[in-house]
């Protein structure tokens, strides 16, 4: 580790993978619950199990978005962290309001928590995504400045490079656009209109910038390629990535109440979507084949190529698939948006979470990389994990096409639940194979506790 | 992407490309905006639609349901239920929460008070009502 500050990221990257275990078992939960409809209920009805699900995922990528900067940004600037103590402070308030707002979830009716948070002062509760009662909006809000404000400070004392700005950019428009989740005008296309300058342009705008500047990050540390090469792919695919993204967001507006030229808009832009992700799995490839080092950390360059492979087909291609407006006429709200989540917010936002955590843990804690014996087990749990998202994407892409079929294509269409009924076998396969997965996150924490001969070169 | 084609270029594309998409952005919505009065039916937007829109967040109902295609894929889309199943039915149904039947999806009994229910009908009726280019494609949602 060249600055002792950059240590501050290993408390985010221990709590990132805490709450991806919980976000896990809620997984299997809402799985279950699919096939047998009765279970946990009352005491876990799947809407609270969905909340606690998706937001943990959202709070954990956070957690590793930030201890991904805090490692980062030390190094690329060029100085220690302007203050780790207030890294050090957010952190625990973060993980505080995470876990009460959780516990808010699961302990009280989703209404009576409402009541009792103040949601009548200014409404923004009970939309998905942004469910999060007004204390932990606000919390959130404060946290990201915080954050902001002391990673913008070290970038600003120290080195500019062109990584840190993407990273910057990214961040910064991740906390603006998340001010859009307390604008809940009574018109619900207009509430549905803005909900999605939250959503849409985190995921499929200023998230990506992150993510590209990870990449980029761990691709410089690990092959040694010069950085001007590097960061120019950086830059090509970042504007590839919001000059297609910001437009695209028109794939959200067909069926909402908005103007049918949306149709166009999104169904061109958003069809160009994958582009991005296409030249990231490129650039990872060709960078690793490029390499003028061996890295012994060979578990960080897989989850570095796995993550520019599994963005663009769950990203990409999975999105492609039904993002065409008379194709999403007919699968729009379906397990085919479903399949699609799964594997894009997999491929993207976890793997480079993951690998971001696969770089820099071993560093903090004293070595190069793991042990061989530790590399072998964290190459399985992606393995394991890797193959079981494409599963679980494979059996809900069938479902969703069954779905489409039976509910809205035939002749003599069948209600909702006639139709879940029919597909159920998808489901029941979906869930085991989510077990899997879960088996696969195990051995990824297991991998950090193996010891062994350390690799000791750097 | 080598040779003449350099950093500083890239750089100028990404910044100039940002900002012409994002205000191109900018100036779509804004004539949605413009748009929006003839096809969202605002002017139907009564109180009681309003509390309504309340009940349907503060019970997370879009947790399970989806909404004109957004939201959760574990029960039905309710965009359309007020032409699919009509004003009694909903009532009746809300009502009638958690079925018995075993084995079978279950939905909450929310206490709603008769006053919440009408209220809740005429959110979703209101929501019928906009024009979101013809979708779904057929009652069934």
């Amino acid at each position: 580790m060249q600055y002792k500050s950059q240590a501050v990221a290993k408390l985010y990257f221990i709590a990132a993978i805490g709450l991806f275990a919980g976000q896990i078992l809620f997984g299997l939960t809402l799985g279950l619950q699919y096939v047998m409809g009765d279970f946990l209920f009352p005491e876990i009805p799947f809407n609270v199990a969905r909340m606690v699900h998706t937001n943990l995922l959202i709070v954990w990528l956070l957690f590793g978005f930030m201890g991904g900067a805090y490692y980062m940004i030390p190094e690329e600037a060029e100085t220690e962290l302007a203050s780790p103590k207030l890294a050090l402070a957010m952190f625990w308030i973060f993980l505080v309001a995470g876990a009460a707002t959780v516990l808010g979830y699961l302990l009280v009716p989703y209404a009576t928590l409402a009541e009792m948070t103040g949601n009548g002062l200014l409404e923004t509760m009970g939309r998905e995504f942004l469910e999060q009662p007004l204390p932990t909006k606000l919390g959130i809000v404060v946290v990201a400045l915080a954050f902001l404000f002391n990673i913008t400070l070290t970038v600003l004392k120290g080195k500019k490079t062109a990584i840190s700005i993407v990273l910057l950019i990214g961040l910064w428009g991740l906390a603006v656009f998340f001010l859009f989740s307390f604008y809940n005008p009574t018109n619900i296309v207009i509430d549905k209109f803005f909900w999605w300058w939250t959503v849409h342009l985190w995921v499929e705008g200023v998230w990506e910038l992150i993510l590209g500047s990870f990449l980029a990050f761990v691709l410089i540390k690990t092959t040694g390629v010069d950085r001007e090469v590097i960061e120019k792919w950086l830059y090509v695919i970042v504007t590839l990535t919001l000059i297609t993204g910001i437009i695209g967001t028109g794939h959200h507006y067909y069926w909402i109440g908005t103007p049918e030229y949306w149709q166009w808009w999104g169904s061109i832009f958003s069809a160009l979507e994958p582009i991005p992700f296409f030249a990231m799995t490129v650039f990872a490839f060709t960078m690793v084949n490029r390499r003028r080092r061996e890295h012994p950390n060979k578990a960080a360059v897989l989850w570095a190529l796995g993550t520019g492979v599994m963005a663009f087909l769950g990203a990409g291609v999975w999105g492609f698939l039904h993002t065409l407006a008379p194709v999403n006429y007919y699968t729009h709200g379906t397990q085919i948006t479903a399949a699609h989540g799964h594997m894009a917010f997999y491929g993207a936002y976890v793997m480079v979470v993951l690998m971001m955590i696969s770089y820099a843990m071993p560093i903090m804690r004293g070595r190069a990389a793991n042990s061989n014996k530790s590399q072998v087990l964290e190459m399985w749990s992606f393995w394991l994990m890797t193959v079981a998202i494409v599963f679980i994407t494979l059996f809900l892409t069938a479902a969703g096409i069954l779905q489409v079929w039976l509910q809205r294509a035939s002749d003599t269409p069948l209600s909702f639940m006639d139709a879940q009924d029919k597909i159920a076998i998808f489901y029941w396969m979906r869930e085991w194979t989510g077990v899997v997965f879960l088996i696969g996150l195990l051995a990824y924490i297991i991998s950090f506790f193996i010891g062994g001969k350390e690799e000791q070169t750097a | 992407m080598s040779g003449a084609f350099t950093k500083s270029m890239a750089r100028n594309i990404f910044y100039g490309g940002t900002v012409f998409f994002f205000l191109l952005f900018l100036a779509l919505s804004f004539d949605t905006h413009s748009q929006l009065p003839k096809r969202d039916m605002r002017a139907d937007i009564t109180p009681q639609v309003a509390e309504g829109k309340k009940l349907w967040e503060v019970n997370n109902c879009i947790g399970c349901h989806t909404l004109m295609g957004e939201g959760a894929y574990f029960a039905p889309e309710l965009g359309n239920v007020y032409k699919r199943r009509g004003p009694d039915f909903i009532k009746a149904w809300i009502a009638a929460q958690p079925t018995k039947e075993p084995g079978r999806r279950k939905m909450p009994d929310f206490n709603f008070s008769d006053e919440q229910l009408d209220a809740i009908v005429a959110f979703l009726k209101y929501v019928d009502s906009i024009n979101d280019a013809n979708w779904p494609p057929n009652d069934e949602g």
